[in-house]
């Protein structure tokens, strides 16, 4: 069960895993997430769903190395197995024929916005997508983005590749230059770069969405951690969400409770990259993978 | 062993368990109570009067045949207590150690009028541990019947009903949303209480085999499958998916950060082993002043592993702790829902109770980090709908209390995924789901609930109780005895 079938590495700290998860893939649809656990010692995260194979059986994920679970996500290797893959959770996005939207991609969030991008293409929907990275190297799935839009911009913040900005600079551009036009925008990427965002398009009044991934232990609503302050009070990121709107959340709180496990998250990667041969050690030893 | 007089039975003294000292155990997440060595279970049997009429019998939701599995270790033929207990209660080494036995079994117990009940509870226990370790389950399945029952949630009640339903023949599949099974029994309640391997994997494990139960984890009913597509390859389903959902209160500040509900910090550290952290990846912070809201278990859980990870933490560090573990409760003593047992080991502890006090902003620092807590005076006034007297706050008496966490342990309500798409199924305006208190028959047919989904939180047993009597309707049903 969970078996990895594939894995690319899209960058030295990007990996694409595509995961034996049925039960997921039969459910799953764009916007959606679910909650993976490596082993037994694991801790739960929270991946949104980069595209799923329902024939296969399979789902998509991709990942920056950039904690100890992810960076120990990105050593395993095709046959290796996640002890858990839950869902899909969350609520779907709100895929309708609406005119023009724009899609928002920024570093990580290329992937959940792909299959959003696709839907919303499918539906009718005249797609300008905005892709984009800190640079060259951490750029993805500019092929398939391309292939689901009718229109693409890419960005890199030091210019190595497509145009030098943020992505909220042809945001901005496209919102001045076709005023009223755009029905709807989806923003997904770094929490600072959504703030970003959502603060670009809040003069135009455009209905922005965002995809939050807050920490969260169980995906189904009962710890709480993942809540996120609304303009009318406390919503779970896990069953009201993952998708919110941009203009109502409180950024400054999101932001600070997304760092609040920081110091611990840092020592453990640490530790994990010091010590990951007696780990391995230990992993075999146990049995589990 | 000569044969007591009734008399010389009344006069021997009701034997404690033994248990960790305080100073030890806030050092380590091991069970704190140790319980009975045969002797001590024989001796304890010793005192049981085996009334004519047991009035024991009456106060258990399982009915347990209580003076009878008691005979049976006083003579010392503990696989017959094993086989007495299990034709009730499947689960003993679990019920053993969370039933709160001082207000069912042993409350009703004869002993009890003049001086202390027989300690039920901890022979209980005694019969299930011994059952775990020389695997004796004791209980075969029935010949099969053919019929498929999805039980969903793998905690106290769907537990129950699934192994019921097991013995009486039927295809049974439990779908649990989390990795491990267990339900309450595995994230909330912690290791010192009830240890996860050695007695609830263990007591699933060996039911589930000797049953051909299977136990579907990661299964999300209500996302990655529907009440409904359940019902197109089942016979019958049973809802055992508990009060998941935490409640804060809706005061400011709750979403500072070191504010939290009980179910993540119990989670945190019970389901994912955050108290090994980073042996364990799941990381868990302790305050060095907590303050727990609320007073029932759940509240006495939180404040007890707060301390031990504060005692831990300060151990790894080579300090003294200095910290301190608050229980703030808005009632008095007398008000306190959680069982004594929990209060006495939390006091022991050293867990600092502020009664008749209630918490009515949350201050944080300048990052958003909780840095104290201002609350009320509180005063007891009439008796409410629950008969308890409600608290009302006293006017000028707020103060500020210095805190650097706040877990909220203030009950919790059904977790409605559940329900996604199951329309047909009724439910009361606290969430809960409508069910016949007798049979667990829901407005679904086909569809039986019971335990805290029905309830709202309640125990362990009533849990139980509750899958158990559903598991006799369900098989009525499916042997065609009764129409729905």
């Amino acid at each position: 069960m969970y078996n990895i079938l594939e894995k690319k590495t899209l960058s030295e700290v990007t990996k694409l895993l595509v995961v034996e998860a049925p039960q997921v893939a039969r459910k799953a649809k764009a916007g959606q997430f679910i909650i993976v656990l490596i082993n037994d010692y694991g801790e739960r995260i929270p991946l949104t769903i980069a595209d799923y194979d329902r024939k296969a059986g399979t789902v998509t994920m991709i990942f920056q190395e950039v904690g100890k679970s992810t960076v120990q996500m990105g050593m395993m290797q095709v046959g290796d197995s996640f002890k858990a893959i839950v869902g899909p959770l969350g609520h779907p996005s709100e895929i309708e024929n609406l005119g023009k939207v724009i899609c928002v991609g920024g570093g990580m969030g290329i992937a959940p916005v792909y299959p959003i991008a696709r839907e919303l293409k499918e539906a009718g929907n005249h797609v300008i997508s905005i892709i984009g990275a800190r640079t060259k190297e951490l750029l993805f799935w500019e092929d398939k983005m391309r292939a689901v839009s009718d229109e693409l911009i890419v960005t890199t913040d030091d210019g190595s590749y497509g145009r030098k900005d943020l992505v909220t600079a042809p945001l901005r551009e496209i919102l001045e230059g076709q005023p009223g036009q755009i029905a709807k925008i989806w923003a997904i990427g770094p929490a600072i770069m959504m703030k970003f965002a959502a603060a670009t398009t809040k003069p135009f009044n455009v209905p922005t969405i965002v995809s939050l991934n807050t920490i969260m232990i169980d995906g189904t609503g009962m710890c709480g951690g993942c809540r996120v302050v609304m303009d009318d009070g406390a919503k779970f990121v896990c069953v009201d969400g993952p998708e919110f709107d941009a203009h109502r959340v409180d950024w400054h709180n999101l932001l600070s409770r997304m760092a609040f496990y920081r110091s611990e998250e840092q020592a453990s990667v640490q530790r994990w990259r010091e010590g990951h041969e007696c780990n391995l050690e230990r992993t075999v030893e146990d049995g589990v993978t | 062993m000569a044969e007591l007089t009734k008399k010389e039975r009344m006069k021997i003294p009701r034997h404690d368990m033994p248990v960790q000292e305080p100073e030890d155990r806030v050092q380590n997440f091991n069970e704190v109570a140790l319980g009975f060595t045969l002797d001590l279970a024989r001796m304890e049997a010793e005192r049981c009067l085996q009334c004519k009429e047991p009035h024991c019998m009456e106060g258990c939701p399982v009915q347990v045949k209580i003076p009878e599995f008691i005979e049976a270790v006083r003579m010392g033929d503990m696989i017959k207590a094993v086989q007495i207990m299990k034709s009730r209660n499947n689960l003993p080494a679990i019920c053993g150690r969370v039933c709160p036995q001082e207000v069912q079994c042993e409350s009703r117990c004869i002993l009890g009028k003049k001086g202390e009940p027989v300690a039920i509870g901890r022979i209980e226990r005694f019969v299930g541990d011994f059952a775990l370790t020389k695997k004796t389950f004791g209980v075969i399945k029935g010949p099969s019947t053919g019929k498929k029952v999805a039980v969903v949630g793998s905690g106290p009640a769907g537990l129950t009903c699934a192994v019921d339903l097991g013995r009486m023949g039927h295809d049974v599949t439990i779908f649990e949303s989390l990795h491990t099974p267990g339900g309450v029994l595995v994230y909330g309640i912690p290791e010192f209480r009830l240890p996860k391997e050695k007695v609830i994997q263990a007591e699933i494990e060996t039911a589930a085999k000797a049953l051909g139960i299977r136990i579907l984890t990661d299964h999300v009913i209500g996302r990655t499958l529907t009440v409904n597509e359940l019902l197109t390859e089942h016979d019958a389903i049973f809802l055992g998916t508990g009060a998941g959902l935490p409640m804060f209160m809706r005061i400011p500040g709750i979403n500072f950060n070191g504010v939290m509900s009980a179910n993540e910090f119990l989670c945190r550290v019970n389901l994912m082993k955050g108290y090994q952290f980073p042996k364990f990846d799941t990381p868990v912070k302790v305050g060095k002043r907590v303050a727990v809201i609320g007073a029932g278990n759940v509240a006495m859980d939180s404040a007890r592993c707060a301390l031990r990870l504060q005692s831990l933490r300060a151990k790894a560090n080579g300090g003294e702790t200095g910290a301190e573990v608050h229980i703030v409760y808005r009632r008095s003593p007398a008000e306190v829902p959680a069982r004594l047992e929990e209060v006495h080991h939390a006091e022991e502890e050293g867990v600092i109770f502020d009664f008749l006090t209630n918490p009515v902003e949350i201050l944080g620092d300048d990052k958003g980090t909780v840095r104290a807590m201002r609350c009320i005076r509180m005063e007891l006034g009439e008796p409410d709908q629950s008969g308890r007297r409600s608290p009302i706050p006293i006017e000028g008496s707020e103060f500020e209390m210095k805190v650097d966490q706040v877990v909220f342990a203030l009950g919790t309500n059904p977790n409605p995924l559940v329900f996604f798409n199951a329309d047909g199924l009724q439910r009361t305006r606290h969430g809960t789901v409508v069910a016949n208190q007798e049979t667990g028959r829901t407005t679904m047919k086909g569809i039986w609930a019971g335990g805290d989904v029905v309830t709202g939180a309640a125990t362990v047993i009533s849990a139980m109780g509750a899958g158990k009597r559903a598991a006799a309707d369900i098989d009525r049903y499916l042997e065609g005895e009764l129409d729905w």
